[in-house]
């Protein structure tokens, strides 16, 4: 750049763009000055798009109305790019998919960076793009955020909080809720279980898989909608995410006062993933997922509930896989393919940290 | 993975459970003990039991490496690791959590300071000897004879590098030992109840099947070693049967698709040059068996931690509460100990049987503690 072109632009708040190729992440990007702003105007902000978040206040307004819902997440996956998506895609369908376990329509969401000195430019464009994406697929507004540094060594390349708010419609009469689960009501499930918790694994471990597995990472919002308009039998949803749907199962039931049990052979899990977890000895009912959801379903209205989660991209592998039980000690039990019994316990200890 | 659903293969279990109750005698008893802690864990997470005639009762066997250290001997790795700021003290996850004296573990030695590092083979720990050269690195050294080469070839290795700041803390046992004392300690009952073994699998890799066959005449007790899977296991129960109901009483072998007669030679050769026996050894639950466990031979002294750092070996009791030695005899059930599943779980472990999934306790607590709560004619009959 000469000499001349600066002088003539002394007027500009930021004497040149950010470089996204070669630039890092430096300490002022969190103070809160310039360099804050620059970071905002030029990644953040054209990147989320929207009135609310473009009107320069440290607040977005809007008029709430109805049952309104929130939830928070933090997301700090290790590594931060994985076959089928990165933590910025996961931080958006993680929050969206908590709200919408609620009935609710996710609406609205924050998000909080907290960002390692040194953490290179070209990455943070990267996830910032991959949760626009994500945000606009699932028809939500990013519209408040926060960014702050951490000194090198004191970080781990990124982690990002965010915050979620939908509202449940008006034509939902008993929202979905753990307590609801009753004896007998049948417990389906919306796809494959283990893919994201392998996926992570996998990655790590630097396991070379000869059918790759990817990551479900998955906003559930629209799969929620229709299986919601199809039947109003939906007692409880959950998303299985750490913990896999063992805990999640096991959560549910202690919420509700109930027990379980489960049909092994019912339950989806795809060849490869279970291969590798044999490789890897870990359960598959233990690991995460990111997008796969758990409706309990009044017994009745089992049938609807799979054929509308069936109807849907992300529920083409749903199943039935168990039936709510009556148990004063809450114990999920699972009948295994060769006919016996077993239980399924809660997680014990964190064998796999890090995984969203 | 193909190769594996064939051990797991619903129909084919059927199968064998089918013959198993055809060929049971009626009006006999069968008790077998499963060895391995790895046998434990799969009859408790395939729910195997509930395919079995109520006249065969399995019972758990000592085989889990980490429930048969005394309490005396993490004692004196975790005094190790808190009393010496040089040294790194290496070993494999499980023995973090651990319970000596006064609930003391490897992972509190940690927390006050003591730098205790989990690996994930011994060859790591060498590794991290040459990484920090200023430093001792210690290998807690734990297991039977399927760990135990992986250690002698550790130390071949110091050896062959010239480390000095290398040594190995050794706890291995030896399994057909550890028959003999099944058989003998204790009240006695449990020998004197059990019609058979099923034997080590992985174990039997490395010493081979004929290890056993002195066992076998000696205490009149068929042994059928067998692999890990279900239909591995369900296969060898019925080749116990036919073993009672014949009156035989040899060492078969139906995991032969993994382990040979004689074992692996070579392993075998470079443990004899590696380790001897002692001439006893403290077993949790099973009390000093002689020539059941191995120690580093002289020509390697210098990387034996025992000579290197003066320990010295004290018998120190189990907690008071815990019957993790009767469980470990067979003598008792799990669901037997008052604080089993109350103030023993595996989050907070009182017991060594309850801290390995491969233990007794912790198998099933995970898989089969619902059985405890149900109704009488759930129980299997005893």
């Amino acid at each position: 750049m000469g000499m001349d072109k600066v002088e003539k632009r002394t007027d500009r708040l930021f004497s040149k763009k950010l470089d996204f190729a070669r630039g890092a992440i430096e300490l002022t990007h969190g103070a809160g000055g310039k360099a804050s702003a620059q970071l905002f105007e030029e990644l953040f902000l054209p990147a989320f798009h929207n009135p609310m978040l473009g009107a320069g206040d440290d607040q977005a307004r809007f008029t709430g109305h109805g049952r309104m819902v929130v939830a928070t997440d933090s997301h700090v996956v290790s590594p931060l790019f994985f076959p089928g998506g990165d933590i910025g895609a996961l931080s958006i369908h993680g929050t969206v998919n908590d709200v919408a376990m609620a009935g609710a329509v996710p609406q609205y969401l924050t998000a909080g960076f907290i960002l390692e000195e040194g953490f290179p430019l070209k990455d943070l464009r990267t996830i910032v793009g991959s949760m626009a994406n994500a945000a606009a697929a699932a028809g939500v507004s990013i519209i408040a955020g926060d960014t702050k540094v951490v000194e090198r060594g004191k970080g781990d390349g990124i982690f990002i909080n965010t915050t979620g708010i939908g509202i449940i419609p008006d034509r939902i009469a008993e929202p979905p809720a753990a307590h609801r689960a009753a004896p007998g009501d049948k417990i389906l499930v919306s796809g494959t279980l283990g893919d994201h918790g392998v996926t992570i694994l996998s990655a790590r471990e630097g396991l070379p898989l000869i059918s790759p597995i990817e990551s479900d990472s998955a906003a559930l919002n629209t799969l929620v909608r229709d299986l919601l308009d199809a039947t109003d039998g939906v007692k409880v949803l959950r998303d299985p995410t750490r913990g896999g749907l063992a805990t999640a199962i096991n959560e549910l039931c202690r919420s509700s006062g109930t027990g379980a049990v489960l049909e092994e052979t019912c339950i989806p899990i795809r060849k490869t993933v279970d291969a590798a977890c044999e490789l890897l000895g870990v359960d598959p009912l233990y690991l995460a997922n990111e997008g796969k959801l758990i409706a309990i379903v009044s017994p009745e209205e089992a049938q609807t509930a799979l054929a509308a989660l069936k109807g849907h991209p992300l529920g083409q592998d749903a199943a039935i896989i168990g039936t709510i039980t009556e148990d004063a000690h809450g114990f999920v039990q699972m009948e295994t393919p060769l006919g016996g019994r077993r239980m399924v316990d809660w997680l014990t200890g964190d064998p796999l940290p890090r995984i969203c | 993975m193909k190769y594996i659903e064939e051990f797991r293969d619903p129909a084919a279990a059927k199968a064998i459970a089918a013959q198993i109750h055809a060929e049971i005698e009626l009006g006999r008893r069968y008790h077998f003990m499963e060895f391995c802690g790895g046998h434990t864990h799969a009859l408790c997470r395939f729910g195997l039991e509930d395919l079995l005639p109520d006249n065969i009762r399995m019972i758990h066997g000592p085989g889990c490496p980490v429930c048969v250290l005394p309490v005396g001997r993490l004692d004196m790795a975790i005094d190790l690791a808190q009393s010496r700021p040089d040294i790194i003290l290496a070993t494999y996850g499980d023995m973090m959590r651990v319970p000596g004296s006064e609930g003391r573990t490897l992972l509190s030695a940690k927390a006050a300071g003591g730098d205790v590092r989990m690996v994930y083979s011994t060859l790591q720990a060498v590794e991290l000897a040459k990484a920090n050269p200023e430093r001792e690195v210690v290998f807690f050294a734990i297991g039977f004879e399927t760990t135990t080469p992986a250690t002698a070839a550790a130390i071949k290795a110091a050896s062959d590098a010239g480390l000095s700041n290398f040594s190995v803390f050794c706890n291995h046992v030896l399994t057909p030992s550890a028959i003999d004392a099944i058989m003998t300690t204790g009240t006695g009952e449990t020998g004197a109840r059990l019609d058979g073994f099923v034997g080590p699998g992985n174990v039997s890799t490395i010493i081979g099947a004929e290890a056993y066959e002195d066992a076998a005449a000696k205490w009149t007790k068929p042994i059928v070693i067998s692999g890990f899977e279900p239909n591995d296991l369900l296969q060898s129960i019925l080749l116990l049967v036919r073993q009672v109901n014949d009156g035989k009483a040899f060492v078969e072998n139906a995991f032969a698709r993994a382990v040979r007669l004689g074992g692996n030679e070579a392993a075998k050769a470079l443990c004899e040059n590696v380790f001897t026996v002692r001439d006893s050894f403290e077993w949790r639950g099973l009390g000093s068996i002689p020539a059941s466990a191995l120690q580093v031979a002289e020509d390697f002294a210098c990387f034996d931690a025992e000579r290197k750092f003066k320990m010295a070996y004290v018998s120190r009791p189990d907690h008071k509460a815990c019957d993790c030695a009767s469980i470990l005899r067979g003598e008792k059930r799990p669901s037997d100990c008052k604080v089993f599943a109350a103030g023993c779980t595996p989050e907070h472990p009182l017991g060594s049987c309850m801290v390995s999934p491969e233990g007794a306790c912790a198998a099933h607590y995970l898989y089969g503690r619902f059985r405890d709560a149900a109704p009488a004619d759930l129980v299997a009959a005893e």
